[in-house]
């Protein structure tokens, strides 16, 4: 963790270039705006060492899996029952992890080195402070996801087309111009950002780094494992529908829609549930516990 | 310390003489004392038994004999499956034209065709000659059999020809030898011919008659002295391992037949019967006898024509089976709840100690680094061990009752095997826990190191078994990640005389389970290494 320069910076407003007068009036009234909260959390998370690094991890990664995943498989002439889309976005799965880090740090990290009692005395109104830091690193996250998913998209459409996925298997190659692509894309860029969100959410539940990344990753890759499993076809299906990985990850489906349990875009609900409800637990917590 | 009349205490000097001893029961009360850490491997425990019996409760099995009766559900679904002499669930059904055999003798056959007739689709085989299409299965089999007795799941060992892996000797459903390559036709007959003598069969094949290889030998214990020997038949579900798809898989498409035809049949030695009897073994044992009105034999002078349906085989778990079949290993999915926590609390092991500054102490206290990190790994993995070990033990047994009380079969193995499992399952926990520490030692970042381990552990599994990626590419994520070491989880073997696609999808590892096992344990060597080489250089 960075040591102290952050906690200087919140409190010495002559390095903020907005009124520093009214800044200081601010501070000293225990009232600030949202627009000031935020300059403040996007100065901590942009100072923070690991930042730059986790963002190009979430473009590195989802970009290599996604890359990997669509060059192991190949459409034979008899056809095959792959989603191309889905294929060449493979890389979320990991990506997703790396999002989970960025945001889950974003409060954790003020909880390990006791800076959050400083943002706090600074930002008194609680819940301003987890707004701010959800939208700053949504706002993060959207951008490093939007990255991502165009380059994992290309390289799928690079790859794709040369390992038998052509029109006349019946694949139109992958272009964003195609609807349910497009949803694909943008659907998964908004899954990274609802990810963020609830691991923000779970991060302010816990308050420690370690154990939220640990329940954030347990919540997202068990259900996975669990539903393959599960012989009870009822509650397989709850598990596709209501699990936040099975159900958010439904949003990247471009074939073969009718066979889902829940619809794509439904499914993406199921995930904002999820976000919402976390960041809504953290938040009433944040404003009813000592810190 | 240039002063050399007074001996000045020194720690180091102590330490050595103390030993490591010492420097473990430091790390076990650091561990002891951290509620939260103590809390975390109780919760790992708990997670394995409670997400597993979960899952256990979950699924109750439904079923009904006939059309007219009562749906059934739960246990009275049970099939009653066979159990080889070794214990494990077999098949054995096939069409048995036999005389008795008292003490020792020979029998020999000459086998002039095979051929078979599969039904298409949902038409059931029963229904005569309707959607029967021609062809034989790769292990359609036919030849001569000896057997203790026509109860299903009796010793025996056998010669056959089959569809399209030529002459083999095959005995107590696990054991396949090879012999004659090639199809057998009326051009090119084969010549079987099985000895016994006491409790050892002998098996022979020979292209012509006069010229006599011999292809292998059975010890079969506990044969009675009277057996039953003679021709026979039979032919598994028509399967089709499909390779191409994501995931892989086997189609079943539903029962086959095999009709062989042969002459020159004898059986030499004392037999107290005079006449060929024929009759189906195993005929309704596992549901998949809908074919049995076809079966049968009919003799003209010295040719008999033989045609059954069935296999003479290990029971595997195959989609598409006839019931709900499991495996011990289903019990313990809970685990990765377990292994989880297990790497958080093992990150937290050591990382707590950089946040808090408690490592300058630590190192302060013990300066030979090296040994801090072998005193953790040791304490981490050991206590670990006995987490997991507590969780399977429990699990393991209850997952089979309460997965028998839903109808699911469960598929029984030898003890040894079980114990493989359960101590696998704790001993993959705990170098699961030796990496986690060792990657936190190397990154100083419990966010980093928690998502780094659980990463490269669990998610190359739910790419390798989720069925997105092609059976090459699953394999090979199996292979080379850390995940290879969920391998000690498996029971049950793949069985090459038995077709299907043994995809990791069903539990079929690509390594052997002490291999896959290793291969854990190799990552978290260099992790170690890695740890130990930065833990040295680095300030703390």
């Amino acid at each position: 963790m960075s040591h102290g320069p952050p906690a200087q910076r919140a409190n010495l407003p002559d390095h903020l270039p907005a009124e520093p007068e009214g800044m200081r009036n601010a501070l000293h009234a225990g009232w600030t705006s949202l627009r000031e909260a935020l300059q403040a959390e996007w100065t901590k998370l942009r100072t923070l060492p690991g930042t730059p690094w986790l963002l190009a991890a979430i473009i590195a990664l989802t970009v290599a899996v996604s890359t990997a995943a669509a060059a192991a498989v190949t459409c034979p002439s008899g056809g095959c029952s792959v989603d191309p889309a889905k294929l060449s976005l493979t890389g979320i799965e990991l990506g997703q992890a790396v999002v989970a880090i960025l945001a889950v740090l974003a409060i954790g990290s003020e909880y390990s080195t006791g800076m959050i009692r400083t943002t706090i005395t600074a930002i008194p109104r609680r819940t301003t402070v987890l707004a701010a830091k959800a939208a700053i690193v949504t706002g993060l996250v959207l951008a490093a996801g939007t990255i991502a998913v165009l380059a994992s998209l290309l390289a799928g459409w690079l790859i794709l087309s040369g390992h038998g996925f052509t029109p006349a298997h019946g694949y139109p190659p992958l272009s964003l111009g195609a609807g349910p692509v497009l949803r694909a894309a943008a659907g998964s860029v908004l899954y990274l950002a609802l990810m963020a969100l609830l691991s923000l959410g779970i991060a302010t539940i816990i308050r420690d780094s370690g154990a939220a990344i640990g329940t954030v990753l347990g919540l997202l890759y068990l259900s996975p494992i669990i539903a393959a499993v599960v012989n009870n076809p009822h509650w397989h299906n709850s598990i596709e529908r209501y699990a936040p990985m099975n159900a958010g990850l439904t949003i990247q489906a471009t074939t073969g829609l009718r066979g889902l349990p829940i619809s794509p875009w439904a499914g993406l609900g199921v995930l904002a549930a999820w976000a919402a409800a976390a960041l809504l637990a953290g938040g009433l917590l944040l404003r009813l516990r000592d810190t | 310390m240039t002063t050399p009349t007074i001996t000045p205490y020194r720690p180091g000097q102590q330490a050595v003489r103390d030993g490591f001893a010492q420097l473990l029961w430091a790390e076990w009360t650091k561990f002891r004392t951290v509620r939260g850490w103590v809390i975390g491997m109780v919760v790992a425990a708990l997670a394995t038994v409670l997400l597993g019996l979960l899952i256990a409760r979950g699924g109750s099995v439904t079923c009904q004999n006939g059309p007219t009766s009562p749906v059934l559900s739960g246990a009275a679904c049970l099939p009653h499956v066979p159990l080889g002499p070794d214990g494990q669930a077999v098949t054995d059904q096939f069409y048995f034209v036999r005389r008795p055999l008292a003490v020792d003798g020979s029998v020999t056959v000459r086998v002039t065709s095979l051929t078979g007739l599969h039904a298409n689709g949902n038409v059931r085989a029963g229904q005569a000659g309707q959607g029967l299409t021609k062809g034989v299965e790769p292990w359609s089999k036919a030849g001569i059999i000896i057997k203790a007795s026509t109860r299903p799941g009796s010793a025996y060992a056998a010669m056959m020809v089959t569809g399209s892996h030529g002459v083999r000797m095959q005995y107590d459903y696990t054991h396949d030898t090879a012999g004659l390559p090639g199809a057998v036709s009326p051009a090119s007959p084969r010549w079987l011919r099985l000895t016994r003598s006491g409790d050892t069969i002998i098996g022979y094949d020979s292209a012509d008659g006069t010229h006599w290889t011999k292809v292998g030998a059975a010890r079969l214990a506990s044969l009675p002295a009277t057996v039953q020997a003679g021709l026979f038949a039979t032919s598994p579900g028509h399967t089709t391992v499909v390779s191409q798809s994501l995931g892989g898989g086997t189609n079943s498409g539903g029962p086959t037949l095999a009709t062989a035809v042969f002459d020159h049949a004898m059986l030499s030695g004392p037999s107290p019967g005079g006449a060929w009897t024929g009759d189906p073994v195993g005929g309704n044992a596992t549901g998949g006898a809908a074919s049995s009105g076809l079966q049968g034999f009919h003799q003209v002078g010295g040719r008999f024509t033989v045609t059954g349906s069935g296999d003479i085989a290990p029971l595997v778990l195959a989609a598409g089976g006839a019931f709900p079949i499991s495996t011990i290993e289903q019990g313990l999915v809970g685990a990765f709840a377990g292994l989880i926590a297990v790497i958080v609390v093992a990150v937290m092991f050591i990382t707590a100690e950089y946040r808090r500054g408690m490592i300058r102490t630590t190192l302060a206290a013990s300066p030979r680094r090296g040994r801090v990190l072998a005193a953790k790994a040791i304490v981490a993995g050991a206590v670990t061990f006995v987490a997991g070990l507590a969780a399977a033990i429990v699990m393991v047994p209850l997952g089979n009752r309460l997965a028998n009380a839903n109808g699911s079969y469960v598929l029984p193995v030898t003890s040894l095997t079980e114990l493989r499992v359960i101590a696998g399952t704790a001993a993959l926990l705990a170098v699961a826990a030796v990496l986690a520490l060792a990657i936190g030692t190397a990154l100083r970042r419990s966010a980093g190191a928690v998502t780094a381990v659980i990463v490269v552990i669990v998610l190359p599994y739910i790419l390798g078994t989720a069925a997105v990626l092609p059976v090459g590419a699953e394999n090979w994520l199996l292979r080379v990640t850390p995940a290879a070491a969920f391998a000690i989880q498996q029971s049950m073997p793949q069985y090459p005389q038995v077709t299907a696609g043994y995809p990791p999808t069903a539990g079929y590892f690509p390594l052997a389970p002490w291999a896959g096992f290793a291969v854990l344990c190799g990552y978290a060597a260099l992790a170690l290494g890695l740890a130990l080489y930065l833990l040295r250089r680095r300030d703390a």
